[in-house]
C-alpha cells in the first residue's frame, strides 16, 4: 500500500463515514467534552455503566472534525464497550493506535487521541479513575472539558 | 487562464532560482502553495548568507578590527535597504526585529503601556491577524483602555461606516490593522484609516507582513505612524523582522528589550539610553539573517513589485474561476481584483485537515487551520479554512494539480 492508501483506508473511511455509538445519552453516568483549538476537531462522550457501576455498557459519541479524529472516537467506542472504568483508564494510547493502524504525524496524533482522551476525563470525573500525568497535560492542551 | 499583454514576470524562468522545488514530495514535483505562511529562498538569498559567514562575519557594531567592520557596514548596509523599500525617511527609524510579531509586540508595549488609560479606545479590526490583535488586547485590558474592533462585511471588507460609532465610544488612541488580509488576502483601506486615527488624534499601526513581500510599500504615502514586516515571507532568512517607526514617536518611547547594544552608559545608580535605533536593538541581533534579508529585498526588487503583484493576480483570478468548479466549494473574502496572492475556502462537510491532508499526497502544499484569525473564523462561522497562496515562483499548472487534487479530496472523503 502506498502512503495514501495506508492513511485513508477503507476501515478508516467507513468509520467516518458511518461512525459507530454516534450520538447521545440523556443521564449519562460519565460524560465529558474534547476538543483540540488548533484544528477545530470537537468531541462529546457519553458512557452508561453496567448495574456494576463498572463495566461500560454504553458508549456513545457527538462530534465534528477531521476523518481521523472521527473515525478514531468510533473505532474506539468499539474498543471499550463491556471493558471496566479501571481499565479503560489504564488503556495505554497504543491500544487505540494500534487499531487505527496507519502512520500518524504529531499533529495527527493529537486529532487520534482526541476521543480516548476525553472518555479518561470522563471516567476520571465520574468515577475518580486515575488520570495519568501525560493525559491531565494532554486534557489542558486540548482543553478538555 | 486570461491572456496578458505584457509578460512581467518569468515565474518558470525564476524557479530555477529555489533549489527546493528540485525535490520531489511523495513522488510528485512540489506544488508550494503556502507562501503566504513562508515563502522558499532563492539561491542569491542562500549564497549570500553563506559568503557572508565565511568572509566577513563578527559581532557588529562594537569591533574595532577590520571583520567587525566589515560586518557591521553590510547589517547596516541591510538596513539601508529596508528603509529604501518601504520609503521611509531616515534608516534611524528602521528597527530590526525578530518578526513582525515581535515588531508589533515592541509598539504594544513600549508605546502602549505609557500612552494608553482609561477612556482610551484601541481599535482592531475583524480580520486581524493574532500578532496584531493580542498585544493590543493584553495592553488594552492591562491599561483600562477600551478594545473595539472595525467588522468586515459577507465579502471580508472592512465596514468603515462602523467608525464614527468607535469614535463616539471615548478617545481612540490606537488604529491598527493589516495592510493584507493573512486569511482572505483583502486589500484593506490604510491610507483612509491613516487620516481617520490622526483625526482623533491616535497613531496607526499597519502590520505588512502580507502586504510587503507582494506589492509596493510606501510608509509616507500609507500616512501610518508604525509598519511591520517579516524576511521570511520576502523570500529571507527566518529570525528577522522591521518595525519602522516615526522618529519623534520612537524617541519618546521607553525601551522594550534591556541589556547590551542599547544602552549609552550604565552605572549603579542610571542607565541612560542609546540613539534610534539602537534603543531597541538589546543583544546581539540576527546579523546574517539581517543580511540575508537585504539579499532577498534586492532580489524582489530586481524582478520588481509591480510584475510580482500583476502575475499574483491574474493567477489568484484563475484560481478563484478554476476553484468555482468544484461541487460545494466555498471561497471567502473579496472578489480577485480587490485581493492579493491569497485564497481560502471550505469545502462542504470536509474538515480542511482532511483537505491539506490528501493534496499532501499529491505533492501539493497548503495550509489548514484557523491561520491565527479565530475572530474571522468565528465571522465567516467556521473552524478553520483551507488556504492556498502563491508567490512569484507559482505557476497556472499548480492551481490545475489543486483543483484536480480537490476533485480527488470530494471522491474520497466526499
Amino acid at each position: 500500500m502506498n502512503e495514501f492508501d495506508q492513511m485513508y483506508r477503507e476501515v478508516i473511511l467507513d468509520h467516518y463515514k458511518n461512525p459507530r455509538g454516534h450520538g447521545a445519552l440523556e443521564d449519562a453516568d460519565a460524560h465529558a467534552e474534547g476538543q483540540n483549538p488548533l484544528c477545530g476537531d470537537e468531541v462529546s462522550i457519553y458512557v452508561a455503566f453496567a448495574a456494576d457501576g463498572e463495566t461500560i455498557e454504553e458508549v456513545k459519541f457527538s462530534g465534528r472534525g477531521c476523518a481521523i479524529s472521527q473515525a478514531a472516537t468510533s473505532m474506539l467506542t468499539e474498543l471499550v464497550k463491556g471493558k471496566k472504568a479501571a481499565e479503560v483508564a489504564a488503556l495505554p494510547k497504543e491500544a487505540l493506535l494500534d487499531e487505527i493502524g496507519i502512520p500518524l504525524s504529531p499533529v495527527r496524533l493529537k486529532c487520534a487521541i482526541l476521543g480516548l482522551g476525553t472518555l479518561k476525563v470522563a471516567l476520571h470525573k465520574a468515577k475518580g479513575t486515575p488520570l495519568p500525568e501525560e493525559w491531565a497535560g494532554f486534557a489542558n492542551e486540548l482543553e478538555l472539558k | 487562464m486570461a491572456v496578458t499583454t505584457a509578460k512581467l514576470l518569468d515565474a518558470r524562468l525564476l524557479r530555477a532560482d529555489f533549489p527546493v522545488f528540485e525535490h520531489p514530495v511523495h513522488g510528485k514535483p512540489l506544488a508550494y502553495l503556502d507562501s503566504a505562511s513562508s515563502t522558499q529562498k532563492p539561491r542569491q538569498v542562500l549564497d549570500e548568507l553563506r559568503t557572508f559567514y565565511e568572509t566577513s562575519y563578527a559581532n557588529v557594531h562594537r569591533g574595532v578590527y577590520d571583520l567587525a567592520e566589515r560586518a557591521t557596514a553590510a547589517f547596516e548596509g541591510a538596513r539601508e535597504k529596508v528603509r529604501a523599500y518601504v520609503n521611509a525617511p531616515s534608516a534611524r527609524e528602521v528597527i530590526f526585529t525578530r518578526s513582525t510579531t515581535e515588531a508589533l509586540n515592541l509598539v504594544a508595549y513600549a508605546w502602549g503601556l505609557e500612552n494608553l488609560g482609561p477612556g482610551d479606545v484601541v481599535v482592531i479590526t475583524e480580520l486581524e491577524h493574532h500578532a496584531n490583535f493580542v498585544p493590543w488586547q493584553f495592553v488594552a485590558e492591562r491599561t483600562g483602555a477600551a478594545f473595539r474592533h472595525i467588522p468586515i462585511d459577507d465579502l471580508g471588507e472592512l465596514q468603515l461606516d462602523a467608525l464614527d460609532g468607535i469614535a463616539a465610544s471615548g478617545r481612540v488612541k490606537v488604529v491598527a490593522n493589516n495592510l493584507v488580509s493573512n486569511t482572505l488576502g483583502t486589500i484593506n483601506p490604510v491610507e483612509k484609516l491613516a487620516v481617520w486615527a490622526h483625526e482623533q488624534g491616535a497613531i496607526m499601526v499597519v502590520d505588512a507582513a502580507q502586504a510587503a513581500p507582494h506589492r509596493a510599500v510606501d510608509v509616507q504615502a500609507l500616512g501610518c505612524d508604525f509598519l511591520a514586516f517579516s524576511s521570511h515571507k520576502l523570500c529571507g532568512p527566518t529570525g528577522v523582522g522591521a518595525l519602522w517607526g516615526r522618529a519623534e514617536l520612537l524617541e519618546a518611547m521607553s525601551p522594550f528589550n534591556f541589556g547590551g547594544e542599547m544602552i549609552r552608559s550604565v552605572s549603579l545608580e542610571k542607565t541612560t539610553w542609546n540613539e534610534l535605533p539602537y534603543k531597541f536593538e538589546a543583544g546581539t541581533p540576527a546579523i546574517a539573517e539581517a543580511v540575508g534579508f537585504g539579499a532577498a529585498l534586492d532580489y524582489v526588487c530586481a524582478i520588481g513589485l509591480d510584475a510580482i503583484a500583476a502575475h499574483e493576480h491574474e493567477l489568484v483570478a484563475y484560481a478563484m474561476e478554476r476553484l468555482a468548479e468544484v461541487p460545494g466549494l466555498k471561497v471567502f473574502g473579496p472578489p480577485a481584483d480587490r485581493r492579493t496572492g491569497i485564497v481560502s475556502f471550505d469545502l462542504e462537510g470536509i474538515h480542511p485537515h482532511d483537505v491539506a491532508q490528501v493534496l499532501d499526497f499529491e505533492g501539493i502544499a497548503v495550509r489548514a487551520g484557523h491561520h491565527c484569525t479565530q475572530p474571522l473564523m468565528t465571522r465567516l462561522g467556521v473552524v478553520a479554512t483551507t488556504r492556498a497562496s502563491f508567490y512569484l515562483y507559482s505557476l497556472p499548472e499548480e492551481i490545475d494539480r489543486l483543483i484536480d487534487g480537490l476533485h480527488k479530496v470530494r471522491k474520497v472523503l466526499g
